[in-house]
């Protein structure tokens, strides 16, 4: 009877123990998104938080930033020392205005629908690209978007010419590389827990470019942790 | 004497039976039902309701049953020490098994001719793929549901054709969805409207609704789909016509610079390859 008693002891503490572990690992999983998360750098601008977030956009992330996945398409954040990091999950602060700069240093893709050619969710409802302002950029010369559905931000991000001379092969990318520059500005609101996107299926090699870097958490997808 | 026993437990089973499902299925039908899933939120989710009350209704009786004989069996028929021995044979009884097998195909056929009535008043929200035979009647808006991973666009072909990533429907009036897909295999969830259709690259498949009065409602995909799935998920608006009128050319205006790169308006579409990927 004491061993019965003891054996079903040992089951529940057990089935505890496998059940914490799991939940620590989702809960990593999902806060995470495989990588610590980067603090972007906060100034404050007449009594109102403002958010310089620059962000580039890799055909191929290379072996230093991703032993693994060299050849997976990838998204990186600056910190402020200049150096590019393979960080997807991003600490803003709530009520801010962000600023938003992305160096594209791929070609197109393509998007797959339409609708998000259409810069939605930021100032104006426009980017500039390499200093131009567009309300619109012709769907098949989308490399990327950047997308925060729970905003309704979407940006399309513009390519790097197919024929375009010093391409970059791997990042980190110099800036002396062919690239796009794109900005646009949106706001955060309340505190919460956003994910982003890219909206191109632009995985290269994989079955109608879903695969890879697209199912992958942490390549062309992260998290807004908003503070 | 072991005869008057059985009957004796069998006595008290149907009467312990007959007690607690006089009283739980009351309760039920006219307490429970009314907070059943999904709601009040369209036609199809009220007509939802009735037939979930319905039916849970009717099978509170089997449930009780089966908790009377469990509890009873637990509690009488327990071993209390002393040798282990073999209970009495066991010996067909026509009577019950004429009963058990009529009384169960009665209502196995009644709920399958109920739910087969339902469904075919306009299909229960339901998807019903490309050639709907439960088609209600009258005038209805058709409105294009795109899934994409991760995300659920909505196109207007009767407002131009015009595409948003935000649900708004125009309240008291007959929805006619088509839900679509761009890449894999989602499924269009409108939980408070009653309305669940699966969503498949080159399929039209069409779900009718009936708006009320004007709420919100969550969106959700239904069907695993990728890296994102667990965050596909949105919220939607009934609004009066009249607001619905105006929201909808503000956003012919918004998305106005996108227009011209639209495809014109059709049932599915096949997007080209991507220049790249495979």
């Amino acid at each position: 009877m004491r061993a019965t008693g003891l054996k079903l002891i040992g089951v529940i503490v057990g089935l505890a123990a496998a059940g914490v572990l799991i939940g620590l690992y989702v809960a990593k999983l999902t806060t995470e998104a495989g990588s610590a998360a980067y603090t972007v750098p906060v100034t404050t601008r007449g009594g109102h938080k403002v958010v310089d977030l620059r962000i580039e956009t890799v055909a191929a992330v290379g072996p230093q930033l991703s032993p693994g996945h060299p050849d997976f398409v990838s998204y990186l954040v600056r910190d402020t020392q200049g150096k590019w990091l393979r960080r997807t999950v991003w600490r803003l602060p709530a009520d801010a205005t962000v600023h938003v700069t992305i160096y594209n240093f791929d070609g197109a893709s393509g998007l797959r629908n339409p609708l998000y050619a259409r810069p939605q969710g930021v100032d104006g409802n426009v980017m500039t690209v390499d200093g131009k302002t567009m309300d619109v950029l012709p769907p098949d010369d989308a490399s990327h978007t950047f997308a925060v559905p729970a905003y309704g931000l979407v940006v399309p991000v513009a390519p790097v010419a197919d024929d375009a001379k010093n391409q970059c092969d791997y990042a980190p990318c110099a800036m002396s590389t062919a690239h796009r520059t794109i900005q646009f500005t949106f706001h955060t609101g309340k505190p919460g827990h956003f994910r982003w996107q890219c909206f191109v299926p632009c995985a290269a090699g994989w079955i109608d470019g879903f695969g890879g870097p697209m199912q992958t958490i942490g390549y062309m997808d992260g998290f807004l942790n908003v503070v | 004497m072991p005869e008057r026993v059985s009957e004796s437990h069998g006595r008290r089973v149907i009467v312990a039976w007959i007690v607690l499902s006089v009283v739980a299925t009351p309760l039920v039908a006219f307490v429970l039902g009314p907070h059943l899933p999904p709601g009040n939120g369209s036609a199809q989710a009220s007509e939802q309701v009735f037939d979930n009350t319905w039916i849970t209704a009717i099978v509170t009786p089997v449930v009780c049953l089966l908790v009377v004989f469990f509890v009873y069996a637990l509690t009488q028929f327990r071993h209390r020490g002393g040798a282990l021995v073999d209970g009495p044979p066991l010996r067909n009884d026509s009577r019950v098994q004429i009963w058990w097998i009529s009384v169960t195909s009665l209502v196995v056929l009644f709920l399958a001719g109920f739910g087969t009535y339902e469904l075919l008043q306009n299909g229960s929200g339901g998807g019903q793929g490309p050639d709907p035979i439960a088609i209600p009647k009258g005038h209805k808006i058709p409105v294009q549901v795109i899934a994409q991973q991760w995300q659920f666009t909505y196109r207007y072909p009767t407002y131009g054709g015009v595409e948003t990533p935000e649900l708004v429907l125009p309240a008291d009036s007959y929805i006619e969805l088509h839900v679509t897909s761009l890449d894999a295999i989602h499924s269009f969830w409108a939980y408070e409207l009653g309305v669940k259709a699966d969503a498949n690259p080159g399929v039209d498949n069409i779900a009718y609704v009936k708006t009320k009065g004007p709420r919100t409602f969550h969106v959700r995909c239904a069907e695993l789909c990728g890296l994102w799935h667990g965050y596909m998920f949105d919220n939607g608006r009934v609004v009066p016509m009249a607001q619905f009128t105006a929201w909808i050319k503000a956003q012919s205006r918004a998305f106005a610079p996108v227009a011209k790169y639209l495809p014109k308006y059709a049932d599915v579409y096949y997007p080209d390859p991507q220049r790249r990927a495979g």
